[in-house]
């Protein structure tokens, strides 16, 4: 494989024929931004938080999945890419029911990291408020559609990495969400292995696993009563 | 098959012609007006009367003034017919031999149908569309027989670019560089695509080019095979177009039959299957790459270019991929040659193109115009101008397109004179607007189609268009200001440039045509006042709801 030559930024780079700007850039310490890309999985393209200026013309193109070419320039760091990016953050704050403050992925939740990243400090479309459900019948893991950004990186680890393609999209535009088998409850889900793949794909709070969320919280109090009566009374009885 | 055995189809076909023919519309707007019964009465009334080896009544494809269903033709008479009904179709036969006909003449020689031109649309109307043998005697499949025995693959390339020939879907791409491309592209197999997923609001001109005359459709497709290599073809179609896939399915059949499809095609090595592939209410599947990822039986949805289909497409082959228009096309350019039609239009835009003129406009209907024809003869000479009113403007390029002011009538309509002034030629809808038409209002309505049919990938359509429409509410409903108007306009901007496919990348234009040509109707609807006022919110004194100090 030979290997290619491209002006990132106005520097120059190198990167192997094939590969995408988007590794180039990161290979090169060039920050990119990204949301529903996850190394190890296929590129999807959706939330154009990746885009970057190709060429003179400034096209915009996704540089997840744009691949290098010898000469191509390219850039990252505009003026208009910042607003571009500020305002797909603020989409998916407002198309989703995203509250920081009760959910199992705050201070650890790549669209938060995003909104940080972009300067989002306010957001300035309308929130929705969809009526979003939440799947809880799984044993060990839940799904929270309020919290989804429909990344689709569940989708993809579940078919690419773990062969059981249980997710899958279903519906189109604002009623898009991801579903398991054929929208059948996930507990019910024949072909899902309970392996958690998807919940180490999920960026936010979406899928959790069970037991983590605000309203789960189990200080285990009845265990602390089982042990005073079993010191004091000698009783152990559960 | 041999060119004796198609010329022998052809004068059988033409020898047992009967000196009269009585053709009547059963395309789909016809045939929701009860076309078929008509037929039915037609062909009753011509036997009861005895005439039957004098005349005979046929179900004919589309005779372009819609509107005006069912359409009825006498011929060689040159006499037509509308609105005719099952009362009155038997008068139409009675009027053969001098009796007195009761149903609705219409002249033939009237604006709407003597400035038009006949390329894509030369057989719709006039041949039988489920009889290979009346497409076999309009001169049918000898564009095929030219290309696979006259011509190599190479020459046939040469012939559509030379041609001129642009994509008919809208965007223009030069056909013949298009074939070029994938003729080029190495791969083991190649597949040639024809895109029938027509889901523009207001438009039906594939839906009538198919259910009209299936087998021109087919004879450019094979064309193509023949040119760039392909084995095997796929017409995408809609499954709102039932009609059209039956014709197109019984055209295959009969095609395959006589050996103008299939294997060793005209007695040649070159192989050519098409099959249908019918879409489940998707407009979205109209963008190349979706409508590829659902013949491969995935869900409908977009993914980045490059790479291209013409590099890789369906099952990673290259694939070539035109509209059904592009491919009727197909057929004369190789029959008669590249000169021809290269005359017709414009020197960039030659060609005829069809148009589906709908709205505010007197005569509703399909219109074949040369490329370059004015949009005011198209909407004025030819539609007959808005009834009772005056046009404000005309919608071209549905949700993709722009609206064109009632000043611009006299643009030219050709790729680059549209897009020039801020609209696309797309796929031919033409939807005209009166005085009554609230331009906010169209540009509200349009944002709510491409909101509803957004596949959800991608942030910017699947949650901008929401955002776009909830906007314009506001503007209607007179709680927008001008932070409003701002964020509208930068909203659209950034969908547009940020989008996955063409269906994000256009959603917002005819919300910005509006905005450039109608900018004084949005600003007459805003709200002088503050936020609060603007939204209604609760007022909220210093010293807190009830006015008492805390």
């Amino acid at each position: 494989m030979s290997a290619v030559t491209l002006t990132i930024n106005d520097r120059l780079v190198t990167a192997a024929a094939g590969e995408t700007v988007l590794a180039a850039a990161r290979a090169a310490g060039i920050d990119v931004p990204t949301l529903c890309y996850v190394d190890g999985l296929s590129a999807h393209g959706g939330c154009r938080l990746c885009l970057v200026e190709v060429g003179a013309g400034g096209r915009l193109q996704p540089a997840c999945f744009m691949p290098v070419a010898e000469g191509m320039v390219v850039r990252t760091d505009t003026d208009r890419l910042a607003e571009y990016r500020r305002m797909i953050v603020e989409l998916l704050f407002a198309e989703g029911n995203h509250v920081c403050s009760v959910c199992v992925a705050n201070g650890n939740c790549e669209l938060q990291d995003a909104a940080a990243a972009t300067g989002m400090d306010h957001e300035r479309f309308e929130y929705t408020y969809p009526k979003r459900a939440v799947d809880a019948s799984h044993d060990r893991f839940g799904i929270d559609h309020n919290r989804c950004v429909l990344c689709t990186r569940c989708v993809r680890a579940c078919d690419e990495l773990e062969g059981a393609h249980t997710w899958d999209v279903a519906g189109r535009g604002a009623g898009a969400k991801v579903v398991t088998d054929l929208n059948q409850p996930w507990g019910e889900s024949p072909t899902c292995t309970s392996c958690g793949k998807c919940f180490m794909a999920c960026p936010t709070g979406a899928i959790f696993r069970k037991g983590s969320t605000v309203a789960e919280t189990d200080h285990g109090r009845d265990r602390l009563q089982f042990l005073v009566a079993a010191r004091e009374k000698k009783q152990w009885i559960v | 098959m041999d060119l004796a055995d198609l010329r022998a189809i052809a004068d059988a076909e033409r020898a047992a012609r009967p000196p009269a023919e009585i053709r009547c519309c059963t395309a789909a707007g016809c045939a929701s007006a009860d076309a078929p019964a008509v037929l039915a009465t037609l062909k009753t009334a011509v036997a009861a009367a005895g005439l039957g080896d004098r005349v005979r009544a046929v179900g004919v494809g589309c005779m372009r003034l819609c509107s005006q269903g069912p359409l009825v033709a006498v011929e060689p008479a040159g006499a037509l017919y509308q609105k005719v009904t099952t009362e009155s179709a038997g008068s139409v036969v009675a009027g053969l031999t001098g009796g007195a006909v009761t149903a609705e003449p219409l002249d033939p020689r009237a604006p709407f149908f003597a400035r038009q031109s006949s390329v894509v649309l030369e057989n719709s109307g006039r041949i039988e569309p489920e009889r290979v043998e009346s497409y076999v005697a309009a001169d049918g499949y000898l564009g095929l027989y030219r290309a696979v025995r006259e011509m190599t693959p190479a020459e046939v390339v040469a012939a559509v670019t030379a041609s001129g020939l642009r994509g008919r879907g809208g965007a223009g791409y030069p056909t013949g560089v298009k074939w070029a491309t994938v003729a080029k592209n190495p791969g083991e197999r190649k597949y040639v695509v024809c895109n029938a997923d027509e889901g523009d609001p207001g438009a039906f001109m594939n839906r009538s080019v198919l259910e009209s005359d299936p087998h021109k459709v087919l004879e450019g497709m094979a064309v193509a095979g023949y040119a760039v290599g392909a084995a095997q073809g796929y017409v995408y179609c809609r499954g709102e177009y039932p009609l059209a896939i039956d014709r197109l399915t019984t055209a295959i059949k009969q095609a395959t039959k006589l050996g103008l499809l299939g294997t060793h095609v005209f007695g040649t090595p070159f192989d050519f299957r098409i099959d249908v592939r019918i879409g489940a209410g998707a407009f979205v599947c109209g963008e190349e790459t979706a409508l590829m990822a659902s013949i491969m039986g995935g869900r409908g949805t977009p993914t980045p270019r490059p790479p291209y289909p013409a590099e890789s497409g369906l099952w990673g082959m290259p694939t070539l991929l035109n509209n059904v228009e592009t491919f009727a096309n197909v057929p004369r350019i190789v029959r008669d040659g590249p000169e021809w039609f290269a005359a017709l239009g414009t020197p960039t835009s030659p060609g005829t193109k069809v148009f589906c003129l709908t709205g505010k406009v007197a005569n509703t209907g399909l219109v074949e115009v040369p490329l370059g024809t004015p949009l005011r003869t198209i909407v004025e000479g030819i539609g007959g101008g808005a009834p009772g009113g005056t046009i404000k403007a005309v919608q071209t390029g549905g949700p993709s397109g722009g609206c064109v002011p009632a000043e611009l009538l006299d643009t030219p309509v050709d790729y680059e004179s549209l897009g020039t002034i801020g609209s696309i030629m797309g796929s031919g809808g033409m939807i005209v607007m009166d005085q009554t038409s609230d331009m906010v209002d169209v540009a509200r309505y349009f944002m709510e189609f491409c909101m509803d049919e957004s596949c959800g990938k991608c942030v910017p359509c699947r949650a901008g268009t929401v955002q776009l429409h909830r906007l314009l509410s506001r503007v209607l409903d007179g709680t927008a200001g001008a932070e409003e108007m701002e964020r509208l306009e930068a909203l659209c901007h950034m969908v547009k440039d940020t989008s996955l496919c063409g269906l994000g990348q256009t959603a917002p234009n005819p919300t910005l045509s509006t905005l450039r040509y109608f900018r004084r109707e949005y600003e007459a609807k805003l709200h002088p006042g503050t936020r609060a006022q603007r939204l209604r919110l609760p007022m909220v004194s210093a010293n807190g709801p009830g006015g008492h100090a805390p």
